[in-house]
């Protein structure tokens, strides 16, 4: 097999059931191994992958995406700009979670593991706009934000990394967010991801100046619920 | 036996390498060559140091972990063979070189304990020996002023020095040392180790230091194997002792074709899981059928003085100590 990105590493099915195996054990035995996710998602996840891929051929901006090949990071997006725009917007949002949390669009993992152009073009994108995400359901990076957010992804893209981590991810909760995401949050994340555009056929860099409660209205989703 | 194109390639790059490699031996002592072997690929040869620098860097953290399971624990076995095959003598000036994180070095140290059944001394118990006349290069070295055992030299700009321990170990990157310091702190081996960063090519010592010299598992990712057994050569005594370990080959075909199944399909995704790094364990199979066979680095060894020179298979060829002395 020959490399087909600059990031490709080739692998056989024995190689990469291994490499799923072995990071699936380490992601859980140490959390603090993110590459582990990263290797777990690209082996698990070709058939969520092809199905993503479908779903963006037949929506006109999904295939504009997989066509332009849009890529998110400090040299492609202009942050200093997206600071000037006027509060509430998408763009505005987005550069203040960023500065919140001292985040960069940058930190994101190569792509190692998937032997198609395509879909490892779509995993890439999968995880450029993880923030986006967060910033569009309006969830905050702590424990219960991110099950929240995998919760969503793992409805809408069926990736089984996002998928596990929803399931095992609330096992951490502390009583107070545990009361709370099976109250409020699980019921308004699962109706949310059912009924809202997928998020993967969003031209999200064309969208920079829009208020984002018209976003989310346009992508028929509900406004977050209250913080704690 | 059904192979998948992808492993055809790698026996025919194999091929093709070990043909250009037995083809450069020859041409390697003549003229030097510009492009050396990283693994399977040809890189400009001062890049190779570099490349070898930065995966060590990344898996020092990891490399024991790592050779324990990749060899499951056998590296183990061969080390303590070696040192066997050694039998070292408290009265010896030794050298361990691309020596990291001091296993051999821990090894060797614990021998002479376990045999000689003296109280370590601190201090080093060797006398200094005058630098030579006829180097015009080397100054005149006062020894009293030479720091203590955590001495660490720039190998290329510092002048040769004299080794201040019995028991001296290099290696060209420091994390690995440092690794190897904190380890010889753990086995209260530290006060006996004098840890020098240097080049195996270019060692900062003067002639005719040592009655020791080892190297296990490092001179495969030297640029030039040739050049590292010729400083062996200068810094042994006279009647002093070469030992390398190092991978080799395999002679059975059966049983090499089950190594390097074994090899491709196991170790770099281990790599991955445990040290987060899948190149650097590519590198590492790949420079392994990179390195000549048993009987071409013996004729290599004996090119460049030494004599008796001798090999013992370990595993079945999987690794191999080389034996030579200088007299």
């Amino acid at each position: 097999m020959d490399r087909l990105y600059s990031s490709h590493i080739p692998t056989s099915f024995l190689q990469k059931s291994l490499l799923a195996v072995g990071s699936g054990i380490m992601s859980i035995s140490d959390p603090s191994r993110d590459d582990m996710i990263s290797v777990f998602g690209e082996t698990t996840g070709s058939l969520a992958l092809k199905y993503i891929q479908q779903k963006m051929i037949l929506d006109p901006e999904g295939e504009q995406i997989l066509r332009d090949r849009p890529i998110i990071n400090s040299s492609t997006v202009d942050l200093e700009q997206l600071k000037m725009l006027p509060a509430g917007t998408l763009g505005k949002e987005y550069s203040n979670f960023l500065s919140k949390y001292t985040l960069t669009p940058d930190a994101r993992r190569p792509v190692n593991f998937i032997d198609d152009r395509d879909l490892a073009y779509i995993m890439r994108r999968y995880r450029e706009i993880h923030d986006l995400t967060h910033v569009t359901l309006g969830m905050p990076i702590n424990m219960l934000g991110e099950v929240t957010v995998k919760w969503f992804e793992g409805i809408q893209y069926g990736l089984p990394m996002c998928v596990l981590a929803a399931f095992f991810g609330p096992l951490r909760l502390g009583p107070k967010h545990t009361a709370k995401y099976l109250n409020i949050t699980l019921p308004w994340i699962v109706r949310s991801a059912r009924q809202s555009r997928l998020l993967m056929n969003i031209y999200f860099e064309k969208n920079w100046h829009k208020p984002i409660t018209q976003f989310r209205h346009e992508l028929n989703l509900k406004e977050p619920p209250p913080k704690v | 036996m059904f192979v998948t194109c992808h492993q055809s390639t790698n026996y025919y790059k194999t091929f093709v390498s070990i043909f250009k490699c037995l083809h450069q031996i020859p041409i390697r002592f003549v003229t030097s060559t510009t492009t050396t072997h990283f693994g399977f690929d040809e890189v400009p040869e001062n890049e190779k140091q570099t490349r070898v620098n930065e995966v060590f860097s990344s898996v020092a953290k990891r490399y024991d972990v790592m050779n324990d399971l990749m060899s499951l624990g056998i590296h183990r076995v061969w080390k303590d063979y070696f040192i066997g095959i050694i039998k070292p003598n408290a009265s010896w000036n030794y050298i361990d070189v691309a020596g990291g994180t001091g296993d051999i070095a821990f090894r060797y140290l614990n021998y002479i304990d376990r045999n000689f059944r003296q109280t370590p001394t601190p201090t080093p118990t060797l006398t200094p020996t005058p630098p030579p006349t006829d180097l015009s290069s080397t100054p005149e070295i006062n020894i009293s002023s030479t720091p203590t055992h955590s001495y660490m030299a720039d190998s290329r700009t510092e002048s040769l020095i004299c080794p201040t321990s019995n028991c001296v170990v290099v290696d060209i990157n420091s994390n690995m040392l440092n690794i190897g310091r904190q380890r010889a702190q753990e086995n209260n081996l530290a006060s006996r180790i004098q840890w020098i960063e240097g080049n195996a090519e270019s060692l900062p010592f003067q002639n005719e230091q040592f009655d020791l010299y080892t190297i296990a598992f490092g001179i495969r990712n030297c640029t030039h194997y040739d050049n590292v057994v010729k400083e062996a050569y200068r810094v042994l005594k006279k009647g002093g002792r070469f030992l390398c370990l190092e991978f080799s080959q395999i002679n059975n075909p059966l049983l090499r074709y089950a190594y390097d199944q074994y090899s491709v399909t196991f170790i770099p995704p281990l790599g991955q899981i445990i040290a987060g790094d899948w190149k650097s364990y590519q590198y590492l199979i790949e420079s392994i059928r990179q390195f000549p066979s048993q009987e071409e680095f013996s004729s290599v060894i004996r090119s460049c003085g030494f004599r008796f020179v001798s090999y013992k298979n370990l595993s079945f060829g999987i690794a191999a100590i080389h034996s030579g002395y200088k007299l």
